[in-house]
């Protein structure tokens, strides 16, 4: 079922990104003067774009399956697996710490506001996790860019290293490198809280309400008791699924995020060859996520029966 | 809630590592004193450090830096030598040769010879290069190394251009010859003959490069260059504000509103030149609405140049009349046919050329309003906003203007190389040697070639071959003058403005000399008191 699946989503991807107008050729010769027709068909045939479509495609398809992810269509013309390589580590980093984070402060979040339903404290909540989803992360980027690093200069501005710090015991090192990123992660998650709370809150709600909860207040068992042992544990059934959901995630980053913090990321990467029109590089971050996409949505069914013996013993 | 605590106590160590110990502490104060350190940011990432392969203006900037060509421009635009000491024109104009410096290493430790000259010419050539640069070379008919230090090249019919040709950076064939050169690991790290030696180059993060301290001009004075990747203008211009950037291009709006505190000025300094670009508006000439040259002057008197230049650029840029540079050589100070700001006189033109005020306030003749669209590309905002201006002042004559903003690939594609466009609002670099056939040429109407506006003139065309034929400057600099006036006359396109360039560089670096050529010409004198 994965394989054809697979194969599928590259032929789409494949088809989608040759219909956009604009070869690399064309991306990287384009308006300059020094650039003859000549030269421009040379640089066709040296990328194979002179060969037919399906052509191309087989080719690609056939590189593929030996893991084989050709080089890049950009002028350095590195394999495309190096180039990822080298951005992956930060991206998943970044994105493992943020997610971590905001399991962690949106469960308790949507927990207090379902618990104390329609209260102050409920709908102060409500409008905390709404500012961070709907003020725009660059704008407030830059705001904390400017009050922590050229105000107070207490946090690095952008990158993820200090210059020179290649010299400094490993201590100092790691320190700085959590100094750059406090702003991001910060960022990033207060900017994601919005959507798993209110989740976690109105599944909260609904499993309040049900008999057995009302059952367990009856025979006398503690408010905490009931919320934390017998509520939570059905609450965070739908939650695995988007756990799943976001493995895909953890290698795609976020443009904006990476640009406005100069942090050397997949987002980056992605998009540069969506713009310049890098074929093989943009086909193999695709597959690497549909990959991941494919092997989450299999892991969150299996931790799903896992922890449900409904669906484990086959009634729904 | 216990993750809470754990994050509280992050940040609290993390706060509590700010202390004045901390080595990032450290390497500022050291650079507040004098450590000759240069870091400069950059909103993009080379792609390839063997020039030939690379066309993006990062890459050149650290090639620039890592490589010498035979000859080079210096602080007043004038072609020196840089590799070669000296070069003859033969008597017909047809061989080059040149002289070429003795002593000059690379970088690993081998001496520079006419080998290397000739292997960069056979390679940049060679079919299987994929280069965008073959184009001057190939006007080479045969070429020559007859001893170890001497270069000749023969072309076919005397081609002025060719000499600033050869500023093409050199590469080294001891590492070279014989290999792939696509996937040479010279394009990572580059060996050259320049005044900085290649270091190090994290991906995404930085590069970094190292005094050469046998340069054949002397050492750089300034020890390490750095050069940060930082892709947002906001970003890098907080960077330069906390230290954390020495030099960078501010834009008119931060130069003229934001960096004229005290505080910044002692920190900063501030330098403003014409910059090597210009930005016109460009009409389709297969259109008949366009063909009519009266209708063309009108838009041009039309539009006030100045009101755009304060309006888009804070006054930081001058007014074009024609492709060059004001103040180089080629460029005509006083051109007498261009049209000028005169709406009157606008009016005048199009009543002359048939157009009657309609109904609604827009021209018409023979029933068809004098309406186009200008299309221009997506994330340059000071292209939109010039269009807004243009739309503004040509309603006000009469002229019904729509604006079309497109993502560059697909505004390349699918209008400019089918000819499919009203006008269009684009902006051209202006090079060093003022021949102008790739743009302005009959022959170059093509598809995909750049005289996109489909602009015929023989008299122009004989002027343009007639100017890159000959070595004589006094001569090439009258058929450009002519050019200039044609060009003024025909208004093909509306030359907009010139912009300036507006560089920034932190106090601490002295000896920054602003030249014609900008500031950049002699930074290997650059230091830090």
């Amino acid at each position: 079922m994965l394989v054809p699946l697979l194969l599928g989503i590259t032929l789409i991807t494949f088809t989608v990104i040759h219909l956009a107008p604009g070869e690399p050729v064309e991306m990287q010769t384009a308006m300059s003067p020094k650039a003859s027709a000549a030269s421009r068909a040379r640089l066709r045939e040296f990328y194979g774009l002179d060969k037919p479509l399906h052509v191309q495609y087989g080719m690609w398809l056939s590189n593929l399956s030996r893991l084989d992810f050709g080089r890049s269509f950009a002028p350095d013309n590195r394999p495309v697996l190096d180039k990822i390589k080298e951005r992956i580590p930060i991206t998943i980093s970044l994105n493992v710490i943020a997610l971590i984070l905001e399991f962690g402060l949106a469960l308790p979040i949507g927990i207090m506001a379902a618990v104390h339903r329609d209260t102050l404290l409920d709908r102060a909540i409500s409008v905390f996790v709404f500012v961070g989803f709907a003020v725009p992360t660059f704008w407030l980027a830059l705001l904390c860019m400017y009050l922590f690093g050229v105000k107070l200069g207490w946090l690095p501005i952008s990158g993820i290293h200090s210059l020179g710090s290649d010299q400094w015991s490993f201590w100092w090192r790691s320190l700085d490198l959590a100094r750059h990123l406090v702003l991001p992660i910060a960022i990033a998650t207060f900017g994601s809280l919005a959507g798993l709370s209110r989740y976690m809150r109105s599944t909260m709600i609904e499993v309040l309400s049900q008999d057995y909860i009302t059952t367990a207040r009856a025979k006398g068992v503690r408010e905490r008791v009931i919320i934390y042992r017998h509520a939570l544990k059905n609450a965070l059934l739908p939650v695995i699924t988007l756990l799943g959901f976001s493995l895909p995630a953890l290698i795609g980053g976020s443009v904006i995020f990476e640009t406005i913090f100069s942090i050397p990321g997949m987002g980056q990467l992605f998009y540069q060859g969506v713009m310049a029109r890098d074929y093989p590089l943009v086909m193999g971050i695709l597959v690497i996520g549909a990959c991941l996409t494919l092997i989450g949505n299999l892991l969150a069914d299996l931790c799903y029966a896992l922890a449900d013996p409904r669906i484990r013993h086959g009634r729904g | 809630m216990i993750l809470a605590r754990i994050l509280c106590l992050l940040l609290l160590l993390i706060c509590a590592a700010c202390g004045q110990d901390a080595p990032w502490n450290k390497v500022q104060a050291q650079d507040g004193k004098g450590g000759s350190q240069f870091v400069t940011g950059s909103i993009g990432e080379p792609s390839n450090l063997i020039p030939i392969l690379a066309s993006d203006s990062s890459s050149s900037d650290i090639s620039g830096l890592v490589y010498n060509g035979l000859v080079r421009y210096d602080k007043n635009l004038k072609l020196e030598g840089d590799l070669a000491e000296s070069w003859e024109v033969s008597a017909n104009g047809l061989e080059i040769t040149f002289h070429l410096r003795r002593g000059v290493k690379w970088h690993d430790g081998h001496d520079f010879t006419s080998r290397d000259v000739l292997y960069t010419y056979r390679v940049t050539v060679d079919p299987k290069t994929p280069t965008a640069y073959a184009e001057d070379f190939k006007q080479v008919q045969s070429a020559q190394a007859p001893d170890l230090y001497t270069f000749r090249v023969t072309y076919a019919k005397p081609f002025a251009p060719a000499l600033a040709s050869w500023g093409m950076p050199i590469l080294p064939a001891h590492l070279l010859e014989g290999k792939d050169i696509t996937k040479s690991p010279l394009s990572r790290n580059p060996v050259g003959t320049g005044p900085y030696i290649f270091k190090e180059w994290v991906p995404g993060q930085r590069l970094a490069l190292e005094a050469n301290p046998n340069y054949w001009e002397g050492a750089p004075r300034l020890a390490r260059y750095v050069y940060r990747i930082i892709p947002d203008n906001s970003t890098m211009y907080m960077e330069l504000k906390a230290g954390g950037v020495d030099m960078m291009g501010l834009s008119p709006v931060q130069y003229q509103r934001q960096t004229t505190t005290k505080e910044f000025l002692a920190r900063f300094n501030k330098y403003r030149y014409p910059a090597s670009a210009y930005t016109y508006l460009g009409y389709n000439l297969r259109l008949p609405m366009f063909q009519d040259v009266r209708v063309r002057r009108a838009i041009t008197c039309a539009i006030n140049k100045e009101e755009i230049i304060q309006g888009v650029l804070l006054g930081m840029g001058q007014i074009a009349h024609g492709p060059y540079k004001p103040g180089t050589w080629a460029y005509k100070s006083k051109v007498e046919s261009d049209p000028g700001y005169d709406p009157a006189r606008a009016q005048a033109l199009l009543r002359e050329a048939g157009y009657r005020m309609g109904g609604n306030g827009i021209l018409e003749k023979n029933g068809k309003p004098l309406s186009f669209t200008i299309m221009t590309n997506q994330g340059n905002d000071q292209r939109l906003k010039c269009a807004q201006i243009i739309q503004m002042r040509l309603k006000t004559v009469g002229i019904d203007v729509k604006i079309r903003v497109m993502e560059w690939a697909s505004f390349l594609t699918n209008f400019i190389d089918k000819g499919k466009f009203d006008a269009v609002l684009m902006g051209w670099t202006i090079s060093q040697d003022p021949d102008l056939y790739d743009v302005w040429h009959s022959s170059k109407t093509g598809p995909k070639e750049l005289n996109f506006i489909h602009y015929l003139n023989p008299e122009l065309d004989r002027l343009i071959v007639e100017g890159r034929g000959t070595f004589d400057m006094a001569k090439r600099r009258d058929c450009y003058y002519q050019i200039q006036e044609i060009l003024a006359k025909d208004q093909p396109y509306t030359f907009l403005y010139v912009p300036d360039a507006l560089p920034v560089v932190t106090s601490r670096i002295k000896g920054i000399e602003p030249a014609p050529a900008g500031i950049m010409h002699n930074f290997i004198k650059w230091y830090v008191e």
